[in-house]
């Protein structure tokens, strides 16, 4: 087990801050105040676009320099020619969107590669959740009462990767994380967050 | 050019440069143009901090700083030392506008072959005319490309324009509360403008130089102008059913309540600063705007290859330049990969908000033009 640092307290940032190579032209969707792309515009010279559904958010993001705009994901990625990216970034947000299939398939048209994180429905505390409390699970990584969730459609590692198999894309790299700590074995049952980068 | 009033305040002055042929559009060309215009801060060694502010309709040169009568610029909140377009790291230009009546050439001017006013003599003009004399000044000031293009209104437009025209010479465009091309509710309010105008006895078909103005119907045309730069709830929030110095209804056609108090001072107001004729082509130019016109292509097109970089504004109780129309821009620029940042800012004062709502623009326009500085280097 490999301790990961955190960039701006999340250990999933990390790693795409790792999983970015230099000077890229890089998407991120959901980019919130655009702190990721900010570090990877300073660190790792990339051309920077984000999306954002919030104003506010996007307010802080065109501020920090970053060509952030407001809108839907899902309708951000019908406007961009094919390959239009080296990398395009779903972070925490593909449990949230209506049309999960088409957000990833979108990306991997837009993008020649794209990296998905999320969180694993298949860790052993939601299960654990699940079975004794009779209730729709409540963990750390699934905070929310039924009511208050935005998850639309949630997803396992296990689910991911048939996923993967069955559209026929190919898997460069798969990092999973729990906590500040990055596992390999058993990683349906381990992992809290998983992140993939992948491309057709 | 600046100096020092006894206050210790930096007075500012409107220059004006004299250029020879200025060829238009409609394919008429003007023999002699003055262009007044104003600078703040200091253009840099290599040249490359210009940043042109572009008025709206109805403003002027004078963009920042305290003027000699001790005016201050209609953008004086965003422009300075630590605002957002920071004079102690851009150079600031803000030109009047072709066809205006604050200094640079327009239909009040002296036609120099008649020795007369101009008056509907003037040719009638385009955005793309206003910006080709734009060029003529950033040349005259040895700039070859600006850090940046902004403007909101019509100002956006020739934002835009500039980015199509001369897309080489601008690093940054930023356009706000603005279009890509006038839509038919806004000709038809600017044409009820000139309509309100045209039927003042008193226009006399351009030829009051000298004479009584239109003040009337000049007036009429702002009223309704005022009426689609607010919204309805600025209206109701700021006047209400609220009744004008009386406690009833005068049961006549009088002033009854504040808005008819309101939009006659405001029009009353304007004709003092304002040339009837101007307004005229001035408007006309806005309804001429299609910034893909003459480019024969679509709008996605027009900026194919651009490397000019977009921060798009819009807001939302704007319904004369509704949000949809900076979206269709920011659409076409995605579609081709280009590099917009946009945002719908949230206000309740209509099309007012752009020069109402700095606070929330300050960051924004810091970010983007320190952003747009550094991929220059």
């Amino acid at each position: 087990m490999a301790f990961v640092h955190s960039l701006f307290g999340r250990s999933d940032y990390a790693i795409i801050g790792e999983l970015v190579e230099p000077g890229l032209k890089v998407l991120d969707l959901g980019c919130g105040e655009a702190e990721l792309l900010g570090w990877l515009v300073e660190h790792k010279n990339i051309q920077a676009r984000g999306v954002e559904l919030s104003a506010s958010k996007v307010q802080k993001a065109i501020a920090r320099g970053v060509s952030a705009y407001q809108g839907d994901i899902e309708e951000a990625l019908s406007d961009y020619p094919d390959s239009a990216f080296d990398i395009v970034i779903l972070s925490q947000t593909l449990q949230e969107t209506r049309r999960p299939m088409q957000v990833l398939n979108d990306m991997l048209r837009v993008g020649k590669r794209a990296i998905v994180a999320f969180p694993n429905f298949g860790h052993w505390r939601v299960r654990v959740s699940h079975l004794f409390s009779g209730r729709a699970p409540k963990t750390d990584l699934f905070p929310y009462d039924w009511y208050d969730s935005p998850n639309l459609h949630y997803l396992t590692v296990d689910d991911f990767e048939e996923t993967a198999k069955k559209e026929g894309w190919v898997i460069e790299r798969r990092i999973f994380l729990a906590g500040a700590k990055e596992v390999t074995a058993f990683p349906n049952l381990t992992a809290e967050v998983a992140v993939y980068m992948f491309r057709k | 050019m600046t100096g020092i009033d006894r206050d210790g305040r930096e007075i500012v002055n409107t220059q004006i440069v004299h250029f020879g042929q200025l060829r238009l559009d409609s394919g008429a060309t003007l023999s002699q143009v003055d262009c007044a215009y104003e600078t703040y801060g200091q253009l840099n060694a290599e040249k490359t901090n210009g940043v042109m502010v572009m008025h709206a309709f109805t403003g002027d040169a004078h963009a920042a700083g305290q003027s000699e009568d001790g005016k201050p610029g209609w953008w004086d909140d965003m422009i300075g030392p630590g605002k957002p377009f920071d004079t102690n790291k851009y150079f600031l230009i803000c030109s009047n506008v072709l066809g205006g009546c604050r200094g640079t050439t327009g239909p009040s001017s002296i036609n120099p072959e008649t020795g007369e006013p101009y008056g509907m003599s003037f040719p009638v003009i385009t955005i793309g005319d206003m910006v080709r004399l734009q060029r003529m000044l950033i040349d005259h000031l040895g700039i070859k490309k600006l850090l940046a293009v902004a403007g909101g209104s019509m100002g956006g437009m020739q934002a835009l324009e500039w980015a199509a025209a001369y897309p080489d010479m601008v690093a940054g465009a930023i356009p706000i509360a603005s279009t890509w091309r006038h839509s038919a509710q806004q000709i038809a309010f600017n044409e009820v403008g000139r309509q309100a105008i045209m039927s003042d006895p008193d226009w006399a078909d351009g030829n009051y130089y000298g004479k009584s103005r239109p003040a009337r119907g000049l007036s009429v045309a702002r009223m309704v102008g005022h009426i689609t730069y607010m919204s309805d709830h600025s209206m109701r929030s700021k006047f209400g059913r609220r009744l004008r110095e009386k406690e009833a209804f005068g049961f006549d056609f009088g002033v009854d309540f504040e808005v008819e108090s309101y939009l006659r001072y405001r029009g009353g107001q304007f004709v003092d600063r304002f040339d009837a004729n101007s307004y005229l082509y001035i408007t006309k130019a806005m309804d001429y705007f299609d910034v893909t016109q003459g480019r024969g292509a679509s709008l996605a097109a027009v900026f194919e290859n651009t490397d000019t970089r977009f921060l798009v504004m819009s807001f939302t109780s704007d319904w004369l330049y509704p949000t949809y129309q900076s979206l269709e821009l920011v659409r076409a620029l995605r579609s081709r990969n280009r590099d917009v940042a946009f945002v719908e800012l949230t206000s309740n004062y209509g099309h007012d908000a752009f020069l109402v709502e700095i606070e929330e623009q300050r960051e924004l326009v810091k970010g983007f033009l320190a952003g747009t500085m550094k991929g220059l280097r």
